[in-house]
């Protein structure tokens, strides 16, 4: 059987037109995807042979995981709920709700990636469009820190840098393409210009670019040690001034880096600035499926996009204090819900050693390093495949994932919202 | 430069992404998140060869990897994300949320 439109839930580019061959309830065929989008519909749909749950490592049915978790959890003070990126919005609602009910510390994915991205928005707005936008009309794109070769596959093809649009009808040939990072990526080969500039100097080249955009005289001791010259500098903010629409994608090379939510607050301002010259817009390339949607249900049912705690009663919001990798660094978190992602093997080590030594509750689709230490895991149907809700693309555009394979497990809103119900009928009874 | 002393990038890559979709335990996920990139002068002055085993070292950790070649700056090293890169990066996030996993000072050294 072959199903069109399919929506692809790995990475932020959320392409909608793949389509899907199925053979004894497997996928066996993917066209129209990526490498990566390939391997995840692939990857995902080959996996019933799980127990349901496991307890301390052996096999459990659903009921008793949840009962399990949910006592963890109740009993927890100081519990921190965390993950979240590859779910959909309807699971992340009751994630949410879920933290309200017993006042826990919430974060998602988006402290590591995008967080100072985040930041930079409340400090200074977002001048941004839709991926839609940017194919019909920029004709400047900047990538900084970016590497959508490898981390975006589709995205150059689909939305940026080939596709022909209504303003530019030659698609490729009506477009420059600038790629700023430390290193010649994978991506440079699709750049018409590579600037390489030193590692943790590029706050030092946005406030230049700043400076040479409103007109200021810089001398060339001004970018000493960037890794650029002046006149680079020159060049570039001359093209960011003179195009008809521009479009800076900022990476996790300007949020990981030295200056971190002061990099992305200047790449912000100097997006902010050129619209006194041109129409400009700038895009954070957001990594997992819906991290982007965790940020927007976090944002309208609490008004902060990670890092919130509800010890208080109310939602509160502080990096480096709700954070995740504080919270668990400092050894704060004595017990854990981790919802489709895996900190113990992507945040730094003393952090990821902390969910060994605390009750950890994970809800995955397939194994990994933090099911492996967790006290309850629960297997759930992967979202966009055998779940289906609402996911946003990079851009903030909603989109909607279908279910086409059934699948023996639940999904992780089910799951969460009988984690929801058991903690409420504990709490009613203490 | 003292010998040794390079700056570290950790990053996403296509193979750790798409070995990440084929399970944490296949080989190619392995691979990609067990191998560090350097550029060919840092290796040749450091005595490795593709495949060699280096011991990276950081104030927060040290992990074991093999080393290849690539296209990289002098002076720059880059391993994709994955636990061993994990190993390398501190907890402190500078009230940020963040923690510091690029441009990290590391000592590299040849195990075999
Ligand atoms: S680019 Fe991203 S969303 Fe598109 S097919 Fe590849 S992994 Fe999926």
């Amino acid at each position: 059987m072959q199903i069109d439109h399919v929506v692809c839930a790995f990475c932020g580019c959320v392409c909608d037109d793949l389509t899907v061959t199925l053979e004894d309830g497997r996928v066996t065929g993917v066209k129209q995807a990526c490498a990566l989008g390939r391997a995840w519909l692939l990857g995902h749909s080959a996996e019933a042979d799980q127990p349901p749950a496991l307890i301390d490592g052996q096999p459990a049915s659903l009921e008793e995981a949840v009962e399990v978790a949910a006592q963890i959890l109740s009993q927890a003070r100081y519990p921190l709920i965390y993950g979240l990126s590859s779910t959909y919005c309807e699971a992340q609602r009751q994630a949410v709700a879920l933290a309200d009910l017993l006042g826990a510390t919430i974060d998602c994915c988006t402290s590591v990636c995008h967080g100072p991205s985040g930041i930079a928005m409340q400090v200074v707005g977002e001048p941004t469009c839709t991926l839609g936008e940017v194919k019909n009309r920029a004709d400047l794109l900047i990538y900084w820190g970016s590497n959508p070769a490898e981390s975006h596959p589709l995205h150059f093809a689909r939305y940026a840098v080939t596709p022909k649009g209504l303003f530019i009808p030659r698609g490729r040939k009506d477009r420059t393409v600038v790629l700023v990072d430390v290193r010649p990526t994978a991506s440079a080969r699709a750049a018409d210009i590579f600037l390489q500039i030193k590692p943790g100097r590029d706050f030092e080249c946005l406030w230049a670019l700043r400076a040479l955009i409103r007109g200021l005289d810089l001398e060339e001791s001004a970018v000493a040690d960037t890794g650029l010259t002046l006149a680079q500098l020159q060049d570039l903010a001359g093209r960011m001034k003179s195009c008809r629409f521009g479009v800076l994608f900022v990476g996790q090379g300007l949020t990981q880096s030295r200056g971190k939510q002061m990099n992305t607050a200047a790449a912000f301002m100097l997006v902010r600035d050129l619209y006194a010259h041109t129409k400009f817009a700038v895009i954070p390339m957001r990594g997992h499926g819906n991290v982007t949607g965790i940020d927007n249900v976090l944002s309208w049912q609490t008004g902060y996009p990670f890092g919130v705690n509800f010890s208080r009663g109310y939602p509160r919001f502080n990096p480096g204090e709700f954070t995740a990798v504080d919270v668990l660094g400092r050894g704060e978190a004595d017990a854990a819900l981790i919802v489709a992602s895996d900190p113990v093997a992507t945040l730094p080590r003393v952090a990821a050693r902390r969910l060994a030594q605390i009750p950890t509750v994970a809800l995955d689709t397939h194994g990994s390093e933090t099911t492996k230490v967790a006290r309850v895991v629960i297997t759930t149907a992967p979202a966009g495949i055998s779940a289906e809700g609402t996911i946003y693309r990079m851009d903030n555009v909603p989109l909607r994932l279908r279910k086409f394979l059934p699948s023996p497990y639940p999904s992780d809103e089910e799951v969460l919202g009988r984690i929801v119900e058991r903690v409420t009928q504990l709490r009613a009874r203490n | 430069m003292p010998d040794g002393k390079l700056t570290l990038i950790t990053g996403r890559s296509l193979k750790q992404g798409t070995g990440l979709n084929k399970g944490k335990d296949s080989s190619e996920y392995r691979e990609a998140v067990t191998t560090v990139e350097m550029n060919g002068g840092d290796m040749t002055r450091l005595g490795l060869c593709d495949g060699d085993l280096v011991k990276i070292k950081t104030s927060h950790g040290e992990a074991t990897v093999q080393c290849r070649r690539a296209e990289l700056p002098e002076g720059m090293a880059f391993i994709a994300y994955g636990p061993l890169s994990s190993c390398l990066i501190g907890a402190e996030t500078h009230a940020s949320g963040m923690p510091d996993s690029k441009g990290l000072e590391v000592e590299m050294e040849r195990i075999s």
